[in-house]
């Protein structure tokens, strides 16, 4: 491979998270589906900034993350600033795991993956409903929670080689 | 002893998580969290300056959605059109079986026009139904659980107000709820949140279409106790809150396990142009 390309073919594989993560609020993309007279949807942003902000901080920078919340406000038609506060929350979560872990462990992300969540959802409820009197469903809210866990030990395979990349194109 | 260095570990681990930068951080966690909290707390200024820049804000962002999604919307736009050649000689085969007389409808349909508006003219009704509309694209189809909606783009600019009916092929679509300079945000019947006064024709019976979150079908609420809604009669908008247009057809009754529902006429999947009433 020419230095050149060499040079791209990193830095495209630096910046991913992150064009992921801006494809994701820009696109407003969840992969909702309806059953059972019920909504569901996967959260695929949390699942992104948790894993990052956890396995690899400086793939995401905290100012982004603040400018993907306001985008997906402004997409999802929230409040401008909610979206903000949910994922800087996740990242003082995921950054406080992180400081505290010991032994990094699949099983303890994902059971931590889901605490997060309910925190972040939770807090999410009470300011859309008590402050801005939002309508949304806490049930809709909770079954996007459930079904995000469930998948994150998949995004987990497929992320942790990703960083692996990462760490071989920085050491190439 | 043990606790206190516990406690401790544990207080230091909270402030390196929100005080702490990393190497390519520029913010640090709080600083951050205090500009989204500042941010959230404009949203109390509806109107001013705040809110120009607010909707300048959305008009980017919306733009660049647009740009974002764009490949997204053509592979969708290809697979309906695979699926409708597949489904070609099905509808073809239907539409023969159906027998229609579309010209001697459509006079009919002509006579009765012309009809009701010597009749309302006779006893000084002002007419309901409005033939002022403005053709937009759709930008951007959001569509999550929390939220069914479409983004349009025109403004205010273009005469575009809050709570106007939008329609696709004359079938209702859903009304304006959010209005910047070069685009709207129109809320899908199938919303949660969408409510809008029916009207069920033959028989003229007054409700409340309630969306359910599926793209199919929405809820009658407020249905009157004793009611003659049969399978196939056909739902309108009633007009009545003064904002959304009057006879504009929504869909049609079906009944599933006794329970009324209405079958929208719209594909909501595959709307691309939309028709915004223009209020005066």
């Amino acid at each position: 491979m020419k230095k050149a390309d060499t040079k791209f073919y990193i830095n495209f594989i630096r910046t991913l998270p992150i064009l992921i993560l801006y494809l994701l609020v820009l696109t407003g993309f969840d992969l909702s589906f309806f059953l059972y007279d019920n909504n569901f949807s996967f959260n695929f942003v949390y699942l992104i900034i948790f894993f990052f902000v956890l396995k690899n901080p400086n793939a995401l920078g905290y100012g982004l993350i603040f400018l993907a919340g306001i985008i997906n406000d402004v997409v999802q038609n929230f409040p401008i600033g909610v979206s903000s506060i949910n994922y800087l929350l996740l990242c003082a979560i995921a950054a406080f795991i992180r400081s505290r872990m010991i032994l990094p462990n699949i099983f303890y992300d994902w059971i931590l993956f889901f605490i997060s969540i309910l925190i972040v959802n939770s807090v999410n409820y009470l300011i859309l409903t008590m402050i801005f009197e939002f309508p949304i469903k806490y049930g809709i809210l909770m079954s996007s929670a459930i079904l995000t866990c469930l998948i994150y030990p998949l995004f987990s395979k497929v992320f942790n080689e990703k960083i692996l990349l990462i760490l071989r194109s920085e050491n190439d | 002893m043990a606790t206190e260095t516990g406690r401790d570990d544990f207080i230091i681990s909270i402030r390196s998580a929100f005080l702490n930068k990393g190497t390519r951080q520029k913010f640090s966690l709080f600083t951050l969290l205090l500009a989204s909290i500042f941010v959230l707390s404009l949203e109390y200024f509806k109107t001013g300056p705040v809110d120009q820049i607010r909707s300048i804000t959305k008009d980017i962002i919306f733009r660049g959605s647009n740009i974002f999604s764009s490949p997204f919307v053509f592979i969708k736009d290809k697979y309906y059109l695979l699926q409708d050649h597949i489904k070609m000689y099905e509808d073809y085969d239907n539409l023969k079986k159906k027998k229609l007389k579309l010209e001697s409808l459509e006079n009919e349909n002509q006579f009765f026009k012309e009809e009701n508006y010597r009749l309302k003219k006779l006893i000084n009704e002002k007419s309901l139904l409005s033939e002022n509309y403005v053709i937009t694209k759709v930008l951007l189809d959001q569509k999550s659980p929390y939220l069914k909606s479409v983004i349009i783009n025109k403004g205010f600019k273009h005469g575009i107000k809050n709570g106007s009916s939008v329609v696709d092929n004359s079938y209702y679509v859903g009304k304006i709820v959010d209005v910047n300079h070069l685009s709207s945000r129109v809320l899908l019947a199938t919303d949660l949140n969408s409510k809008i006064p029916v009207i069920i024709e033959p028989g003229g019976i007054n409700a409340i279409l309630s969306g359910n979150g599926n793209d199919f079908n929405a809820e009658l609420e407020y249905l009157p106790i004793i009611n003659e809604v049969k399978d196939g009669d056909i739902v309108y908008t009633s007009g009545i809150d003064g904002k959304i247009s009057a006879a504009i057809p929504v869909g049609k009754i079906f009944i599933n396990k006794d329970k009324k529902l209405v079958k929208f006429f719209t594909n909501f999947s595959q709307i691309n142009f939309v028709k915004v009433n223009k209020q005066k």
